[in-house]
């Protein structure tokens, strides 16, 4: 799985690749901070087109960068298997209102993924990257494995998780007003259902409720996209 | 050092659930399987030890830092993003909005009456 450099030129590349990796996450989320976390400079989306840049500036591939970014990306899978930690903490939370919840992050799953294969592809884009979008609306560890499992491409599903976030949490308030939803577990759960992480820390900002509940249904649509999605797609007869 | 112990901990369930998944050839990431795994852990003690939590806590914290060298590779679809980056972008954004409002109208729905909303 962690494929070893095998010289010291790529023991090289692979330490310039971490560090660097990891000063230009944590400035672009020192700069997050300090902008008072604009969801349009999201440390995450910020420190992709930073380091793009640099591979494209420098020359150096991506398979070369890799060789230092699989040490970070290897703890996604253990980052993962963490999320069931804040799933038990709010264990009380889901108990009153199981059916609700349950009922709506499904649903609103299903709907979203049908709803951007249908919009992309209607828009003109081709069956790699419908697939690619299919899973967009969980968190990155879960939406790769799911691409690849229909058959998209991981970095591009990738790069959509991310686009996703942003536009969830920077439409999320103004949306839920328009709307008329105002009860927090609502806004929360609807928030998680469609914008996972990103969503969740806005929602946090927004009102403890409204992030609790949406860490809650990030959690459980991660956990669901993986065992729906391909069955749900063949069964419209779209995989 | 119990950052550290915890970490390890999680690494062990994602082997585990990806050990799992290949040896009963489930069409479902390993990762996924670990995490149920590591819930069914969690309700069995009840009371988790710290070091597990530390660990789940640490990692959660830099969650987004770790999808930073997947992302990364969107360099390598440059030419495919030109192509069709409308397209991406319109669909992201309408189905992202959509999806909101459904999941929003459907949950507000199903809310048990007796229950006073969180203003």
């Amino acid at each position: 799985m962690i494929n070893w450099p095998a010289d010291t030129h790529q023991w090289l590349l692979a330490v310039a690749a971490l560090g660097l990796t990891l000063l230009v996450f944590f400035s672009a989320r020192w700069l997050f901070r300090r902008c008072g976390e604009q969801p349009l400079l999201h440390p995450v989306l910020i420190a992709m087109l930073v380091l793009m840049g640099v591979l494209l500036i420098t020359g150096v591939s991506y398979e070369d960068y890799w060789l230092g970014g699989q040490w970070i990306h290897f703890f996604l899978g253990p980052a993962t298997v963490a999320l069931a930690w804040p799933l038990y903490q709010h264990l009380s939370l889901v108990r009153s209102l199981l059916w609700p919840i349950l009922i709506s992050v499904l649903a609103g799953l299903l709907f979203g993924s049908v709803c951007v294969v249908l919009l992309a592809g209607w828009l003109g884009a081709d069956q790699l990257v419908q697939w690619s979008l299919a899973p967009r609306s969980v968190t990155t560890p879960v939406a790769i494995v799911v691409a690849e499992q229909i058959g998209g491409i991981p970095a591009l599903t990738a790069g959509f998780v991310i686009i996703t976030g942003v536009v969830g949490a920077m439409l999320g308030g103004v949306v839920f007003t328009y709307a008329g939803i105002r009860d927090q577990r609502v806004k929360g759960i609807a928030m998680g259902v469609s914008a996972h992480g990103v969503g969740t820390a806005r929602a946090l900002q927004i009102h403890p409720v409204m992030g609790a509940f949406s860490g809650l249904a990030m959690a459980l649509s991660a956990l669901l996209m993986a065992f729906v999605l391909p069955p749900w797609l063949q069964l419209l007869g779209m995989l | 050092m119990k950052r550290i112990a915890g970490v390890l901990i999680l690494i062990v369930y994602h082997q585990l659930g990806e050990w799992l998944v290949r040896l009963a050839g489930w069409t479902l990431p390993g990762a996924v399987v670990g995490m149920l795994l590591f819930f069914l852990t969690l309700l069995a003690l009840r009371k988790p030890p710290e070091m597990v939590t530390v660990g789940a806590d640490f990692l959660l914290r830099h969650l987004a830092l770790l999808f930073v060298p997947a992302g990364v590779g969107v360099v390598l679809l440059l030419e495919l993003i030109r192509d069709q980056w409308l397209a991406m972008l319109v669909s992201l954004v309408i189905s992202t909005v959509l999806s909101m409002l459904f999941t929003g109208w459907l949950m507000q729905l199903l809310m048990p009456k007796e229950h006073t909303p969180h203003d």
